[in-house]
């Protein structure tokens, strides 16, 4: 990328000091500690400004679900003693446990099977300034359905849930999750991903707005020749908290995975978070893994971490590898363009369009590539970028 | 009848500690209709010549003046340099991921030219010019120069030269680093664009052969900072012969080509 002047993470391919595979899970809130901020999974969390989703908050209010389901496929509203909950995995720490503990209902979706849906949207708005939420969402990709799923946050308040995508055998899921939250509101949010067989996932997210947002999508196979490709695009804005945790466990041969986040930062305080976990347990040989973060720093003030981790217990694999760049805006580009005649606030707004150009392609339902194009327009347009 | 006239300017760097000066008194002026060849070692200053006209922020001007048509240039902003009419083919082409050439070069016509150009007949201006740079249609849906070979940049930056239509373009080294046949496609890039209209040239270079494409009106030799000498074709074909140990105290060819 020549975008940015290309500073590698301070560390070089880290194994970390305990295992991803160590971590521990649980759907029992009580089971996990309270986070004080030094645990390695918190650290870079504002912990003060969660609303108390980390220490016990009760809700005060639940968000609205509403959505608009392609022709075929079904939405059913369920209780929380639904067994088919919980399948695609287990809370990976004490806010997704609090989520997963507090929820009163939970919506199912399910793509039906050897079948092409047209995109479904779910849209959660939260349960207003200053009230706590909990939620569980499921995506259900039925065996060879094909089709697309919007998860779009908006609104206030607090908001933890837990989002599982139960992906069938050979079954092709591409979701889109955009947090376009109000200034205020707060989200943690664990996703689950659970592939079958020859099954393949698009998963991108999208985070815009709120105070704090944090995602943690954890992706497992359940069998071989599972396909994840998970991206990220971001753009933090003064005092915003961005947090994007992706965690690969390939546990099955022949899976592949392919991770791709790019964040801009602007302003005071704005603070992007980035933390990539690979891990290639002994049984998933012929694993093909990448992962890759990119920070555009757009003015002085803003704060990237970024810490890619993989651990590789087998050594025949296909390949694995990552890159982490954070870098601040590159000047030659700029002089490059205005050497064209072109002013310096478009010449910057070209290059930045063009730094998030690669995973804007990629989304494929063209009024969500617009919606996007135009936030990142907002966002510049914000600054005076 | 453009003209492009610079005096007495000195150029400093910023380098690790202290500012370094680089061009020590330079003074040149390029009249509409004129090609000047600046001739020089390695080191001696021409790049830093041409980025100072064009504004690069990592120059500093610490004397002189540099004017078009009359107008201040150093007062404008990069782009409105540009926009003025100068314009500098670059000797490393910088990439800009993610943004179509296509794009960029309809970017840059609308600002050089005040209004967007009608998108009919601005699909076939850039096929056309594209076609006689030999420069494969395919080019414009890629990323501005990424991944692009060191000739392919070469004839994007004349491409733009000839689709901006400068009333002075400065070429720097346009012909390092290109084959035969590269270097004879350019050259025939820039004469086309002289033959457009009243435009002055001021072409620098290491080496002679590209002046066997490009007719000089002027050879000027630059060392240490400055112009050390001027003269017709003619300098040229001696510096082929003696290179430019007489200006430098050193063995350094002319004419490695």
């Amino acid at each position: 990328m020549a975008a940015l002047s290309t500073q590698p993470h301070s560390h070089g391919a880290v194994v970390p000091v305990t295992s991803r595979a160590e971590h521990f899970t649980s759907y029992d809130v009580d089971a996990f500690e309270v986070p004080g901020g030094r645990e390695e999974i918190w650290r870079f969390t504002p912990l003060k400004r969660l609303a108390g989703l980390h220490s016990g908050a009760a809700a005060t209010g639940s968000a609205a679900v509403e959505v608009n389901a392609a022709s075929g496929v079904t939405v059913e509203t369920v209780g929380r003693d639904d067994d088919r909950l919980g399948k695609a995995g287990v809370p990976g720490d004490r806010v997704a446990a609090q989520a997963y503990s507090s929820f009163e209902n939970a919506t199912i979706v399910t793509l039906p099977g050897d079948a092409k849906s047209e995109p479904t949207t779910v849209t959660v708005t939260g349960a207003g300034v200053g009230a706590v939420a909990y939620g569980h969402i499921q995506v259900k990709a039925s065996q060879f359905a094909e089709g697309t799923v919007i998860l779009d946050f908006r609104g206030s308040g607090a908001y933890a849930d837990n989002v599982e995508f139960l992906v069938a055998d050979g079954a092709h899921l591409t979701v889109i999750t955009i947090h376009d939250w109000a200034d205020d509101a707060v989200h943690v949010s664990q996703h689950h991903v659970k592939l079958g067989r020859d099954a393949t996932i698009k998963h991108t997210v999208v985070t815009l707005g709120g105070d704090v947002v944090r995602v943690t999508p954890v992706v497992q196979y359940a069998g071989r020749g599972g396909d994840a490709e998970l991206f990220g695009l971001y753009f933090a804005d003064a005092g915003q908290h961005q947090e994007h945790r992706p965690f690969i466990d390939h546990a099955q041969a022949n899976c592949r995975s392919n991770v791709v986040y790019k964040g801009a930062l602007q302003g005071e305080g704005a603070h992007a978070v980035w933390i990539g976990d690979v891990l290639i347990r002994v049984a998933a040989e012929g694993t093909e893994t990448f992962e890759l973060n990119r920070n555009l720093i757009l003015t002085d003030g803003a704060r990237a971490d970024s810490v890619p981790n993989l651990e590789i217990e087998t050594g025949e694999i296909e390949g694995a590898g990552h890159a982490s760049a954070t870098g601040r805006f590159d000047d030659e580009q700029l002089f490059y363009l205005q050497a064209r005649g072109i002013p310096e606030e478009q010449a910057r707004r070209l290059v930045v369009r063009g730094f998030f150009q690669e995973l804007i392609a990629k989304i494929a339902v063209p009024e969500v590539r617009e919606r996007l194009e135009a936030a990142i327009e907002a966002e510049l347009e914000a600054v005076g970028a | 009848m453009a003209t492009l006239e610079i005096k007495d300017l000195h150029v400093s760097v910023v380098s690790e500690d202290a500012p370094k000066e680089i061009l020590k008194g330079v003074d040149l002026t390029i009249k509409a209709g004129e090609t000047h060849a600046i001739m020089g070692p390695n080191g001696s200053g021409k790049s830093t010549l041409s980025y100072a006209i064009a504004g690069h922020p990592k120059y500093t001007i610490t004397s002189g003046t540099v004017t078009l048509d009359g107008e201040d240039v150093l007062e404008m902003s990069v782009d409105e340099r540009a926009r003025a009419g100068l314009f500098l083919a670059m000797q490393y082409p910088v990439e800009v991921p993610g943004v179509s050439m296509s794009n960029f070069l309809r970017t840059a016509a609308t600002a050089v030219r005040g209004e967007a150009p009608a998108l009919r007949h601005w699909v076939k201006e850039v096929k056309g010019a594209m076609s006689e740079l030999d420069i494969d249609p395919a080019f414009a849906e890629r990323s501005v120069n990424e991944g692009f070979s060191g000739g392919e940049k070469k004839r994007h930056e004349i491409l733009q030269l000839g689709l901006l239509q400068p009333k002075v373009a400065i070429l720097d080294e346009t012909d390092s680093g290109l084959d035969v046949d590269a270097l004879r496609v350019v050259s025939e890039g820039v004469n086309r664009y002289k033959a457009s209209g009243e435009v002055g040239v001021m072409l620098i270079t290491h080496y002679t052969r590209i002046l066997k494409y490009i007719q000089p009106d002027f050879v000027h030799v630059f060392a240490n900072g400055r112009i050390v000498e001027s003269g017709g074709r003619e300098l040229a074909d001696v510096l082929e012969s003696e290179g430019y140990v007489k200006y430098t105290g050193k063995t350094e060819a002319a004419a490695l080509s």
